[in-house]
């Protein structure tokens, strides 16, 4: 039986993994990519605890069902905020925005 | 060693490795497809929690919705593709550090928690109970979320609008 401790450690490598890319990119696309793996590693943790928690409870996936609906909207919102900058710049990389 | 820890292995090494591959990959468009990979293995490690309809919906919005966003995203500009000195900031040991030390504290916490109890499986009406919580004692923020899912509407398509028509 796969202990709950594994599921953790899966959930902290991606959330490093995406906390690294979304600080070290310069491309706007790989930032969000890099904040939507850290969201998906949080609802890792939250899908975990439902099954082997400490006090186990279905809330765990209501709860990553609302975060998945708010990184959608963050995309949304995102990506039109992108296009209008690209828009403007003609470029989307960081260090070129100021 | 059972099925159970045959499949975890292969999903959980297949989320790390799509992870690696979303930094390491030059083109925008081929980073996007190894996060599918991190997206679709994420729903089957659900699946093995016994989340079926997280799952589900996972598959449906991160491999579907998102993926769809930002391809269209990637099609509307351009993009740099050099070497990892053109895509990455300078410095990269000011992010590094931290975020290695980070994973040590946090790995040192979990690594060997134990739940007293005995693992929950919430069988076939999984949906049922998902729905009947969320219609019950989640009421306010289901209908916050709504809320919030036509202002985002809105904002995008007046953010994404042409400034002169």
């Amino acid at each position: 039986m796969v202990s709950l401790s594994a599921y953790l450690t899966v959930a902290l490598i991606v959330f490093c993994i995406g906390l690294f890319g979304a600080l070290s990119h310069k491309n706007t696309l790989i930032v969000f990519l890099s904040i939507e793996l850290m969201l998906n590693a949080v609802n890792l943790n939250f899908i975990a605890f439902t099954k082997y928690g400490f006090f186990p409870n279905i809330s765990g996936q209501v709860i990553a069902l609302f975060v998945m609906t708010v990184a959608a909207l963050e995309v949304a919102i995102g990506l039109a905020i992108l296009l209008t900058l690209y828009r403007n710049k003609k470029t989307i990389d960081l260090d070129e925005i100021y | 060693m059972n099925g159970e820890v045959i499949f975890f292995v292969l999903f959980s090494l297949g989320a790390i490795i799509g992870a690696v591959f979303v930094l390491v990959f030059r083109k925008a468009v081929y980073a996007l497809l190894s996060a599918v990979l991190t997206f679709v293995s994420m729903s089957g490690l659900y699946i093995l929690l016994t989340a079926e309809f997280v799952a589900g919906v996972q598959l449906l919005i991160y491999s579907g919705a998102i993926t769809i966003l930002m391809l269209f995203a990637i099609m509307l500009t351009k993009q740099k593709t050099g070497t990892t000195r053109k895509r990455m900031i300078r410095f990269q040991w000011p992010v590094i550090i931290p975020i290695v030390l980070l994973m040590i504290i946090i790995f040192y916490g979990i690594h060997k928690v134990t739940p007293p109890r005995k693992p929950v499986s919430y069988g076939k009406n999984n949906t049922e109970q998902i729905g009947e919580l969320i219609f019950t004692q989640y009421m306010i923020p289901f209908e916050m979320i709504s809320v919030l899912l036509l202002a985002a509407l809105i904002g995008a398509i007046i953010l994404a609008k042409k400034e002169n028509t």
